[in-house]
């Protein structure tokens, strides 16, 4: 398959790219992203201090952050697209995949893990028909691990979009994904 | 000096450094992986570590990183106790719990720095049970391969890659056990040192393409000390050979010259040296116009010939040796002989030369480059005319770091908190050019202005330096003008740089007034100058200033005052447009061309003779700087090629010439021509001759490991030939003999017990990140800052724009502009085709956009009609557009050297126009693209 992908030369890459960056990309974000971005940045010394910021402001629009849309921050920020890629990947809670509407974070630390978080997540891939990492097909849900979510002593806990869920049981597991249909079925 | 205890025994240690540089430079083996002598300590992978004692009675002791921890005056350290070891042992254990078992199948084995750190702490048994992690790997363009599955996470690649050499497309990315060290996606990796990977990463991650689809192990690879001919900056290498072929290109460490690097030029640019173009017989042209290939003794007798009735010119190379163009010479007589530039070039510089010489202002090498505290550069675009000179750029604005650091007391190792504390503040860098730089990213301003107003903006700069400012110039430049000379003259190492590159003599001679008015005020100043080739400067010391150029020549030979012509390694026809160079020689009634390329001039030869290349010769090449250096053969020249040297030595043998009689071997060339032109007599010093023994042995050119028999050559005979002996040099095609303790100059590869990789340099280096045992190689010509100044000079009258006029400017690509480096197959894939460049508001003028096609012809200036000719087409090239917004006014920039703009003469008055009927080109495949995709096969 390799065969046919056209791969333009260094010069034309980096002339390309600078290109579509002058034309198309400021494009790619909405006004709102843009004047929430511009706010952030006027806060920090530099433009690319505002580099998590404007990613979360991204994600809030969008669910996730596309190859596209961070091509587009980093132009915005003044920074190259790997540096920015650098921020996004390492922070777990930016989303550089689609995710669902809500996204499970279900804690596999220390405290969760005495407690139980193995049969609880067996439990919640059960009921959701997913594993971690995985969206449900109605795209509802995406179950991804977490480590800590500093309310260890109500541990086992889990979130589900933006609502905390403590000593949670598989009872309340039930209770919660109970209406839906799991994978597949 | 303090003095720390070590396991038990004192040493006196050098103040200032930390405790794994001092561990080295004792000769102590401490493991590593993160600390790097060019870049400093972060103290990220822990393998350095020790036990630090508080006193003689602490018992306990604490562990330490040796990398993080300064030596101070009676510490207690211990390498060899238990709790050391162990945690040693468990961090190269962490380290290959993801590590592939792939050894026999990775580019790096046998010099791979993990290998020698796992095989150091002995750690041997993996007791994770755990899978390992895989990884996708990117493509990263024709030269360079990714592995990612050997990543040991030591941080070394993004330190060196961004923080280091300035690119911004490699990146560390995700986090924990998932980091992974590429580019947001797959493509050509963009930094034009992006190759120093290959040499800096401890593991196989970044391996040599080339390499690795013609692989050979290190201690198969036979090498010699050789020379960079990439470009005039003389960088110090290490290509390996085997089997005919060079299969890598190598850093050879120099202090003063390239330190631990090289450019993308120089160390993938040696892929010419076995290109099928290359000659391998001499050919004699016959009645059809055709070559009939002769052998060397028919060719030496038609040589003979044609030289001994007298009547011959000759034409020398600004890249071969001294010895061959002096030979050359002497042939031809010294009225009879040009240095081979083009008629713009040699003007340019002749006047370098002047410059360096009259001035007081020192010639820097690249650690004072690295140390000055102020920088302007006028005209030349340096990443892509010495790549090197602008590696070192980047690291003389972290000065102002460096500064910062002392206030605090930081050790200047100390990198991850002397970035952190500068974050982006820089000592001052001041480029005036004809339009963008790669460095303009650490500037403080880059402004673009035609070449004539970047030589008044230097003069006025000069004058209100000497404090008699001239108030000629327009507004906004004034104050450019009055910051530089704020930064200058508040600096304590200024440094002014320019060069032939923008292709005036204003500009050149505009730096030397700039610097030596700095050093009228009392500061030690440096002054330098860039030359496109690697014997550029060479040839002004050998010819001196007033040599006869191309034209003059072909003035001679119309006037039948020469009959042959012979050329020295030159493609004439990169040096003047088809239609000069066609009448040049066709001035004459035969040409000789002694070359190893086929290239236009070769085939425009009666005599073309096969020439070995810089690693199949010997050879002396004088950098910018003025420093002379020899180059080595790494291997014997196949076929009937020969050195040029031997070449000329047989012929005027042939000729019973007397100026040869008691000339034998390479180095008599060498010291007759050190005793005949005194501008050279330090070249003797540049290297040991070739009765130079290592403690009564030679220097060997292969490893002891060396595999000697192969099936290789079975299909031609089973009998194993006899290995060539090298009357020329000190070194052996051999792996007996001594590889230590040698010269400087004489290094051909670096090994030691233990130390496989490239980082047993410091086991050649008196102390560890300081220049070799042996002591630095070559011999600088110029006596630095001993002139009396370069005398008055009249800065130009400013450039005007006129309309419908365009001044051609010269803008240099690092893979192209020089001769070389588009005819190795990697960098080729690289290499742009031609192109103008304007301004998007001339471009709109002009109805194109970029791709389209511009016509160049010649421009008709009001009043002038200099070499118009009405009624007859004027057309110069035809060439694609590129819209570039920092163009100056009034400017076109055309690719220097790339395909296409043999016509175009830098400075040119021209008249563009949209070319009709333009294809615009489609994006490209590139060869290696198509046998491995993304991710595709690797080694
Ligand atoms: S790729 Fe090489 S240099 Fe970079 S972190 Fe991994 S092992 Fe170190
Ligand atoms: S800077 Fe010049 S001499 Fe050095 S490696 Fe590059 S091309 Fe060769
Ligand atoms: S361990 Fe689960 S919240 Fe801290
Ligand atoms: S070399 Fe000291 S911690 Fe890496």
């Amino acid at each position: 398959m390799s065969d046919l992908i056209p791969i333009v030369s260094v010069a034309e890459a980096a002339l390309s790219e600078e290109k579509a960056a002058l034309s198309g990309l400021n494009a790619v974000l909405s006004e709102a992203e843009l004047t929430a971005i511009d706010r952030e940045i006027s806060h920090v010394p530099y433009r690319s201090a505002a580099a998590i910021d404007a990613l979360k402001i991204v994600q809030s629009h969008r669910g996730w952050v596309s190859d596209e849309n961070l091509r587009a921050i980093a132009h915005h920020l003044e920074m190259s697209a790997a540096e920015l890629e650098g921020i996004a990947t390492f922070y777990n809670l930016i989303f550089r995949r689609p995710v669902g509407n809500k996204v499970i974070l279900l804690c596999n630390s220390i405290s969760c893990w005495i407690k139980g978080c193995d049969n609880l997540q067996k439990k919640v891939s059960e009921q959701l028909g997913v594993d971690l990492g995985q969206t449900t097909p109605d795209n509802r849900y995406t179950l991804l691990p977490v480590t800590c979510l500093g309310a260890c002593d109500k541990a086992p806990v889990m979130m589900v979009g933006d609502d905390l869920h403590e000593d949670v049981t598989e009872q309340a597991v039930q209770t919660l994904f109970g209406d839906h249909g799991g994978g597949g079925e | 000096m303090p003095v720390i205890q070590v396991d038990g025994q004192e040493y006196e240690v050098e103040a200032g450094k930390n405790l794994l540089e001092a561990c080295l430079s004792l000769g102590l083996d401490l493991p590593y992986f993160c600390w790097h002598p060019a870049m400093g300590s972060i103290g990220a992978c822990r393998q350095c570590a020790v036990v630090q004692y508080l006193n003689a009675e602490d018992e306990r002791g604490r562990i330490v990183m040796g990398c993080m921890t300064p030596v101070t005056d009676g510490a207690i350290f211990s390498l060899s106790g238990d709790k050391a070891r162990g945690f040693r042992q468990a961090i190269v254990e962490s380290l290959m719990l993801n590590h592939p078992h792939d050894c026999p199948v990775c580019a790096e084995g046998g010099e791979c720095h993990l290998q020698d750190m796992t095989v150091m702490v002995g750690h041997r048994d993996r007791h994770y049970r755990g899978r390992k992690n895989t990884h996708r790997n990117q493509y990263l363009g024709p030269l360079i391969n990714h592995e990612m599955n050997r990543c040991i996470t030591c941080y070394r690649c993004t330190r060196y890659y961004r923080d280091y050499a300035g690119g911004t497309d490699l990146a560390a990315l995700a986090s924990r056990d998932h980091v992974y060290f590429g580019r947001h996606s797959d493509g050509v990796l963009q930094s034009e040192f992006a190759g120093n990977l290959l040499e800096v990463c401890p593991t196989g991650v970044f391996t040599d393409k080339s390499l690795v689809h013609n692989y050979t192990r290190k201690w198969d690879l036979q090498s010699a000390p050789s020379v960079c001919v990439g470009c005039a900056m003389g960088c110090n290498t290490l290509p390996g050979e085997r089997y005919g072929k060079i299969k890598r290109v190598h850093n050879r460490f120099n202090a003063e010259v390239n330190g631990y690097f090289l450019c993308d030029r120089g160390r993938f640019g040696a892929g010419f040296v076995h290109d099928e173009r290359r000659l391998q017989y001499p050919g004699l042209r016959n009645n059809d116009g055709r070559y009939d290939a002769i052998n060397h003794h028919e060719a030496l007798q038609y040589m003979d010939r044609a030289c001994a009735p007298g009547k011959v010119a000759g034409i020398g190379s600004p890249r071969a040796s001294v010895e061959a163009n002096f030979l050359l010479r002497t042939l031809v007589g010294e009225e009879n002989f040009a240095p081979g530039f083009s008629d713009a070039e040699q003007p340019l510089v002749e006047l370098v030369l002047r410059l360096q010489q009259d001035s007081r202002a020192l010639v820097p090498d690249i650690t004072t480059i690295e140390s000055a505290d102020a920088v302007l550069i006028l005209g030349e675009d340096l990443t892509n005319t010495a790549p090197r000179i602008a590696l070192a750029l980047r690291q003389s604005v972290r000065n102002k770091a460096y500064e910062m650091a002392a206030e605090l007391r930081l050790e200047t190792w100390q990198d991850g908190a002397i970035r952190n504390l500068a974050q982006d503040q820089r000592s001052p860098l001041y480029i005036a050019a004809v339009a963008d730089t790669p460095l303009d990213d650490v500037a403080t301003n880059r402004i673009s202005l035609a070449p004539d107003d970047i030589a008044r903006l230097g003069n006025a700069i000069a004058a209100n330096i000497a404090g008699q400012p001239n108030a000629d110039l327009e507004q906004p430049l004034q104050e450019q003008v009055e910051m530089i000379t704020t930064a200058l003259a508040g600096a304590q190492r200024p440094l002014v740089l320019s060069g032939t590159g923008c292709g005036s003599t204003a500009v050149l001679a505009a730096a030397g007034q700039v610097a030596d008015a700095l050093c009228g005020n009392g500061v030690p100043a440096m002054l330098c100058l860039a030359v496109p080739e690697a014997n550029s400067l060479g040839q002004a010391l050998l010819t001196g200033c007033d040599a006869p150029g191309l034209a003059q020549l072909q003035q001679r030979a119309a006037s039948g005052e020469f009959d042959t012509l012979v050329v020295l390694e030159n493609d004439l026809y990169r040096r003047g447009s088809s239609a000069q160079i066609d009448q040049l020689l066709g001035a004459f009634q035969q040409v000789l061309v002694l070359d190893g390329l086929d290239n236009q001039t070769t085939s425009s030869a009666t005599l073309a003779l096969p020439a070995a290349s810089f690693a199949e010769s010997n050879g002396t090449l004088i950098s910018l700087e003025g420093r002379a250096q020899h180059h080595y053969p790494v291997f014997q020249p196949h076929a009937e090629r020969r050195p040029s040297w031997t070449w000329l030595l047989a012929c005027m043998k042939e000729m019973q010439r007397e100026e040869v009689r008691s000339l034998h071997h390479f180095d008599d060339i060498t010291r007759a021509c050190a005793a005949t032109i005194p501008a050279l007599a330090g070249i003797t010093a540049a290297a040991p001759d070739h009765h130079f023994r290592n403690a009564g042995v030679r220097i060997p050119r292969q490893t002891h490991r060396y595999s000697g028999r192969t099936a290789m050559r079975a299909d031609i005979s089973v009998h194993e030939p006899r290995q060539p002996v090298d009357e020329e040099s000190p070194l052996a095609f051999s792996m007996e003999g001594l590889n230590r303790d040698q010269p400087g100059a004489l290094l051909p590869y670096v090994w030691a017990p233990g130390w496989n990789s490239n980082q047993s340099l410091h086991k050649f280096q008196a102390e560890v990140g300081g220049p070799l045992k042996g002591g630095t190689a070559g011999a600088r010509l110029l006596q630095s800052g001993i002139g009396a100044g370069p005398g008055t000079f009249t800065a130009p009258a400013p450039f005007k724009a006129e309309p419908g006029r365009w001044q051609l400017v010269p803008r240099q690509r690092i893979f192209g502009s020089d001769e070389l480096s588009a005819l190795s197959p990697g960098l080729a894939e690289l290499v742009q085709p031609g192109f103008i460049e304007i301004c998007a508001a001339d471009a709109q003028l002009l109805g194109v956009t970029e791709g389209d096609g511009l016509v160049v012809t010649k421009g008709i200036t009001k009043g002038a009609t200099e070499g118009v000719t009405t009624g007859v087409d004027n057309t110069l090239a035809t060439l694609e557009a590129r819209i570039n917004d920092s163009m100056a006014v009034g400017c076109a920039g055309f690719s220097v050297g790339l395909a296409g703009v043999q016509n175009l003469r830098p400075l040119a008055p021209v008249s563009l126009r949209r070319a009709e009927g333009w294809q615009r080109r489609s994006p490209e495949l590139i060869g290696s693209d198509r046998d491995a995709g993304p991710g595709g096969t690797h080694v």
